[in-house]
């Protein structure tokens, strides 16, 4: 049968009339709806959905948020909402996502995303961690990974490998999914500009994966970590804000309070933004209302982009606007935050995180790179790599 | 807060736009438009003839009881991107929607049927420059006769009927035979202004100036922002094109990663404007939150269209320097669309009003 909006509402109202969420154990619910093919109805009957349009998401989350129902708190799985889940659906085994979906999604097991090396950020398959094939079939891991949000709170990673140094360096590199809990695994925190230590070093040292935890064929993981990518971009697109939704609500709020604290050139500077705040905000808009439609557009890719370079122009104001309270913080203790609160903060906390805005998820500078090519069609960087063995490489 | 704006294109938008930019192609190639400018009518009344009989677009803002096809302003929106697109020089902006919206505070019947069936053309007589709510000139009125001088006017070398503000506070219907018109040197050729002198020129009241000329020059601003779309659309869509085509130190120019960057900028920009400027069209459809949208749409665009046409110049290089390249057409019309209806800063002081930041 086809499954449309009418039929949603009425599979939603079922749950809620089994599982009223006033009276019941909010991880019972969360299993429950998972169970009922209304956690990600577009992900297939067993696993949570129930083959319907993505699109048609809304109509349930509308219907739940409006009977008080709890959701799976998203920012905090938000790695393996993003990342791990998708690529699991897509790579994984039978056994994988009977084993990995469930407790992922009603959020009983939180996930991090081991990538990103000292020596491969942006160029990402330039990765120097090891895997090495030992003849029992497990395999052994060594190496280290950096900037990894969650790792202190993860049971589970995705993890990507070099398992052949004398093949090109896209090609030589495998993809699992690796027990944090595992023996050689350590997590240390990475204090940020902030004080705080949002994400961390993981050093892996003779960590042993079972084959069965291989995410894909060998030597295939740069084809699946595309997945995993592909999709942390469009995480942002589906998001709905309220005018000063963003980070010019403080800052209009402070304008608007303190009249002592105004001048002619901040005037200026803020109208501009707030400007560009509601523009960004009606893109966002525009951009939910096309996915709504099944109209899915590029316009994603801008996105973050887009919100990076204002988060960052506007709490720059905001400290000035402050003055002299500007030059103060409001608290340097190295904390290990689960999730990043821009809100529950002062400007000086939102000045320097914004500053990780264009960094993380990919750089501007890639993200403007990726627009060119995949939106626009220009031609692609040079590449001087392509054809030498990963081992072979300057390093 | 209001309830969202609908900000997509529906079918039978997307319909017309493809009716509009077909006959466009017909009608407004480049080459004729440049040879236009330089010739003593600048308009092309061909293409507005196609426009308003063949098409009846004309009169998408007027009710169908007056003889206009009761559409909205997003319908008209939707016009103005190709319009802009084709820097087509018809006087659509101004006859079709800022004349008639102020005819249509006024409800004057008559008047509106002529302009929606296209067979007359109407011009507001106040300055191009002018924002929404902005002091507007006046000629002195005296026993239905009007005297003075009025310069800055839009597309009146191709109106039929003038609208006039008087120091009576009083709107005007004016004959075009009656009032003495002479051309001025323009920035933009495709939109031609022109001074007018009134000496004793017979005119009819409408109605009060004021309401008429708000609302005239709050749907012009809104609406504006889409013909900066297509302006802008045209400029980046053009460059790419040229880019990937275009070779220096053996590679295509376009693979540059500084010429990348910049031309990914410009589509962001873009892509932001069509979400204000539909924002703008929407809201003057529904009449929700209009005077801020309006306000937040004319803030914004501006900017990009003068960018997207100043961008498409310099990567163009030597060849978007010549008269004989359409992108100066499109460099004009931008660059004086950020005057047009008030600028930039003049809308964003009204969203300062609007949202309660005020200045110290």
């Amino acid at each position: 049968m086809t499954i449309d909006a009418a039929e949603l509402q009425r599979r939603t109202a079922e749950l809620l009339a089994a599982h009223p969420p006033a009276t019941t154990d909010r991880l019972d619910f969360l299993k429950a709806r998972f169970d009922a093919g209304l956690a990600w109805v577009h992900y297939p009957q067993g696993l949570g959905g129930l083959g319907a349009p993505r699109s048609l998401q809304v109509v349930v989350d509308a219907e739940l948020e409006a009977a008080g129902a709890p959701d799976n708190d998203p920012r905090r799985i938000g790695i393996g909402l993003g990342m791990a889940a998708p690529t699991i659906l897509k790579y994984g085994t039978e056994e994988q996502k009977q084993r990995f979906l469930r407790p992922l999604w009603v959020g009983e097991e939180v996930w991090c995303q081991l990538f990103s090396e000292p020596g491969a950020g942006s160029d990402l398959a330039a990765l120097g961690t090891r895997a090495v094939r030992e003849s029992g079939g497990d395999w052994v891991v060594n190496g280290q990974k950096v900037w990894t949000s969650s790792a202190h709170v993860a049971r589970w990673a995705i993890l990507i490998a070099r398992t052949d140094p004398d093949l090109p360096k896209h090609a030589g590199i495998t993809y699992f999914l690796c027990d944090m809990t595992d023996p050689g695994v350590e997590v240390r925190p990475l204090r940020q500009v902030t004080g705080e230590a949002e994400f961390n070093e993981v050093f892996l040292t003779d960590v042993r994966i079972p084959d069965a935890h291989r995410l894909g064929e060998v030597g295939d993981g740069w084809r699946v970590a595309q997945t995993t990518l592909n999709n942390e971009r469009v995480a942002i697109g589906g998001m709905r804000l309220p005018r000063e939704g963003g980070m010019i609500g403080p800052v209009s709020g402070t304008w608007r309070e303190r009249p002592e604290l105004r001048t002619h050139d901040l005037h200026q500077r803020l109208l501009k933004l707030w400007v560009e705040a509601e523009v960004a905000r009606l893109t966002a808009e525009r951009l939910r209302q096309q996915l709504v439609a099944g109209q899915p557009g590029p316009e994603g890719a801008g996105m973050k982009l887009a919100f990076a370079r204002l988060n960052q122009e506007i709490s720059g104001l905001e400290v000035e606007l402050l003055g002299a309270e500007g030059l103060l913080y409001d608290d340097w203790t190295m904390r290990r935050p689960e999730l990043v609160d821009f809100t529950g903060r002062e400007a000086g906390y939102r000045y320097l995180r914004s500053k990780g805005n264009s960094i993380e998820g990919g750089t501007s500078e890639v993200l403007l790179n990726i627009v060119a090519e995949r939106v626009l069609g220009l031609p692609s960087e040079p590449r001087t790599d392509k054809d030498v063995a990963w081992k072979d490489l300057a390093r | 807060m209001s309830a969202q704006p609908d900000l997509l294109y529906s079918e039978e938008e997307e319909a017309l736009r493809a009716a509009v930019r077909d006959l466009l192609a017909d009608h407004c190639d480049a080459p004729g438009v440049i040879a236009r400018t330089e010739s003593d009518a600048p308009h092309d009344l061909a293409a507005w003839k196609a426009l308003s009989d063949g098409m009846g677009l004309a009169g998408l803002l007027v009710p169908e009881s007056l003889g206009g096809q009761g559409a909205t302003h997003r319908e008209v929106a939707v016009v103005l991107e190709e319009l802009g697109r084709a820097v087509a020089p018809v006087p659509y902006l101004t006859s079709a929607v800022v004349a008639t919206e102020a005819l249509l505070a006024l409800g004057d019947e008559e008047l509106l049927g002529r302009l929606a069936s296209g067979r007359s053309i109407g011009a507001l007589a106040v300055g191009l420059h002018t924002a929404p709510g902005a002091a507007v000139q006046a000629v002195h009125v005296e026993g239905g006769l009007l005297q003075g001088e009025l310069s800055g006017i839009a597309d009146a070398a191709a109106a039929d009927v003038l609208l006039v503000p008087a120091d009576d506070g009083g709107l005007y219907a004016v004959d075009a035979s009656a009032v003495t018109i002479t051309p001025q040197v323009s920035l933009d050729l495709t939109r031609p202004l022109a001074t007018l002198t009134f000496a004793d020129a017979p005119g009819r009241r409408l109605g009060d100036a004021e309401p008429a000329v708000r609302r005239g020059l709050r749907a012009g601003a809104g609406l504006l922002a889409s013909e900066q779309l297509g302006l802008a659309e045209w400029a980046l869509t053009e460059t790419v094109r040229y880019l990937k085509e275009r070779k220096q130190f053996n590679r295509p120019v376009g693979g540059f990663q500084a010429i990348k960057h910049r031309l990914a900028q410009l589509w962001l920009e873009v892509v932001n404007l069509r979400a204000v400027a539909r924002g703008a069209a929407d809201a003057l459809a529904s009449g929700e939150d209009a005077d801020l949208a309006v306000a937040v749409a004319q803030a914004y665009a501006a900017g990009v269209a003068v960018h997207a046409a100043e961008e498409a110049l310099q990567l163009h290089a030597g060849i978007g320097m010549t008269w004989e390249h359409p992108i100066h057409l499109y460099l004009k019309r931008a660059k004086a669309d950020s005057i047009a209806y008030g600028s930039a800063g003049a809308h964003r002081t009204a969203v300062a009003e609007l949202v309660d930041l005020r200045a110290p």
